[in-house]
């Protein structure tokens, strides 16, 4: 594996790792690391670094939707407009251009589920190329982003073994 | 007065040193462990689904004793393919109890009372006891630091007598992380055929090699019917708890390991050989990720060893750095127990390896970035006091 893509794995598992850190795990100075960072970062390689939080846990419940979406697509543009269109609005979290029964994949985030209801009947629904739409809320978060988003046995070895 | 109730050959053999460790950590609370002597990984999901839908399907009865004939096909294949060693599956493997037992059965098979095995040290705990329990007796053979821990002809040659019978060779080392080029084996075959010595090698950190390619002391010129070619998933494929490893050899030596391991073990558990099957189907892109993420720790431990100030050769093999701590007068037990103590950092006295392990102490690197970077800032801390 190419050094840019070692530092890759590792911030990608712990994007909190110091480049000294990183560094010495993939045997290059740490100014080389640094640097490398920073280029990847220029370049749009890194896009950002997130932390990856369970809400629920602070019993801020969010809620969310995935909505299939039926287009009409434009001459000329496609999809393409309506969907730099729809991504705009803050409460959508994901977008996709899917294959299959319907066009659009969109997942929306709100604090309650009138507020999201509200957003897909005032804000989604009426714009002239969707065609239909439909809304299953999510109901529990099992895996996001790779992330398994429970807490399992702690799994524990021997503190020492041959 | 009752008579001795144990037999001397088991009363003889002194307890575990890692076990007395392992008692001393357990009554520290918030403990970072690099005493572990087995992945931090959990087997891998494939693996385990594998052995999952093989228990819905109603597979939990007894196997032949040498195995299930597609797991040994699969063995045969996967040897011949990644080291174009040839086995029959048909009478030259046997499927076993983790590499643990298939050490076991080969000793037994191989030694006579008061015949000596040839054991290199610094080694893996098993080696000693087992000899003495078969009746056998183990001869050490030092292998040092400033030689990388390989073992050299010169080293074994001396302790050869008329009595040696069996060569125990385990490469890439527990607990050193040395490994032996087809160089250093090739001088090695040199003396097992002048003085027609039986091989046993326990390869069980083949994949787990950083620099160069492993050779199997079975690949060698001749070596083939020399040896006992022991390997398994405990460390390759992060499965310790699923017991399961095998051997390779001579039809003649097979047959009588398995003429032992029929009567003590019947046959190794038919879930653990299912995923095993699983293992070696579809399991080697996960190695490799486990092998790049122990390189990773690799680097980073040595690095901080030696900023520490510990001399340390740099391991090539298995998850093991055996750094040297001479440099502090302390020796390698009062130097675990008081890094234990004073920083909760769990390692393992290099004593409990053997001749020639006192004056270091074993690391395991199978623990996350993390836990190794604080554990060597707590040993930094440690040793300017
Ligand atoms: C060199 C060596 N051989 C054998 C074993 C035991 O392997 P298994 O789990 O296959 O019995 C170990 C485990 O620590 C080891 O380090």
């Amino acid at each position: 594996m190419d050094k840019k893509e070692e530092i890759l794995k590792l911030l990608e598992a712990d994007a909190r790792l110091s480049a000294a850190e990183v560094a010495k795990a993939v045997g290059l100075s740490e100014e080389e690391v640094a640097k490398a960072i920073v280029e990847l970062e220029k370049s749009g390689v890194i896009r950002k670094y997130k932390t990856v939080i369970n809400w629920e846990k602070l019993g801020r419940e969010k809620v969310a939707a995935l909505i299939d979406v039926k287009i009409t697509p434009e001459r000329e543009h496609g999809y393409d407009a309506i969907a730099e269109r729809i991504m705009r609005f803050p409460e959508v979290k994901n977008l996709y251009l899917v294959s299959g029964m319907y066009d659009l994949s969109v997942l929306v985030e709100g604090n309650t589920m009138k507020e999201v209801a509200t957003f897909v009947a005032e804000k989604l629904a009426p714009l002239p190329q969707v065609t239909s739409t439909t809304t299953h809320f999510i109901l529990k978060k099992y895996k996001e982003d790779g992330d398994m988003l429970y807490d399992g046995e702690e799994l524990r070895r021997l503190a020492v073994s041959p | 007065m009752m008579r001795d109730k144990i037999a001397r050959r088991v009363a003889q053999v002194p307890p575990s040193g890692i076990r007395k460790f392992f008692d001393l950590v357990a009554n520290v609370e918030g403990v970072i462990s690099l005493g572990v002597g087995e992945p931090d990984f959990i087997t891998p999901w494939h693996i385990r689904e594998a052995c999952i839908y093989s228990l819905e399907r109603g597979y939990t009865m007894y196997t032949s004793n040498y195995g299930l004939p597609e797991l040994r096909e699969e063995i045969t294949l996967a040897t011949k393919r990644d080291y174009g060693v040839d086995y029959s599956p048909e009478n030259e493997v046997l499927v076993t109890v983790g590499v643990s037992e298939a050490f076991d059965l080969a000793i037994r098979a191989l030694v006579n009372p008061g015949e000596e095995v040839l054991i290199p040290e610094p080694s893996y705990v098993a080696y000693k006891p087992c000899t003495i329990f078969a009746g056998g007796v183990p001869v050490s053979v030092p292998t040092r630091a400033e030689d990388e821990f390989k073992l050299l002809p010169e080293q074994l040659e001396a302790k050869v007598t008329p009595k040696s019978k069996v060569l125990v060779l385990s490469y890439p080392n527990n607990p050193t992380g040395a490994t032996m080029s087809k160089r250093d084996l090739e001088a090695i075959a040199d003396i097992v055929v002048e003085h027609d010595l039986v091989v046993i090698s326990d390869e069980i950190y083949d994949k787990l090699t950083y620099e160069g390619k492993h050779v199997p002391f079975a690949a060698l010129n001749g070596m083939r019917e020399r040896c006992i070619y022991l390997n398994g998933f405990s460390k390759s494929y992060a499965m310790t708890g699923w017991r399961i490893g095998y051997a390779l050899g001579e039809a003649e030596v097979i047959e009588a390991m398995m003429k032992i391991h029929q009567y003590a073990m019947l046959c190794a558990p038919i879930m653990s050989q299912k995923a095993a099957l699983e293992a070696l189907r579809r399991g080697n892109s996960v190695v490799e990720e486990m092998r790049q993420e122990y390189n990773r720790r690799r680097r980073l431990i040595v690095k901080r060893l030696r900023e520490a100030g510990l001399e340390c050769f740099e391991p090539k093999g298995a998850f093991y750095v055996f750094p040297s701590i001479a440099s502090t007068g302390m020796s390698s037990e009062e130097f675990a127990e008081r890094l234990l103590r004073e920083e909760k950092v769990a390692v393992v006295p290099g004593n409990a390896f053997g001749e020639g392990g006192e004056g270091h102490v074993r690391m395991a690197y199978a623990a996350s970035l993390r836990d190794i970077n604080e554990a060597m800032s707590r040993l930094e801390r440690f040793l300017s006091r």
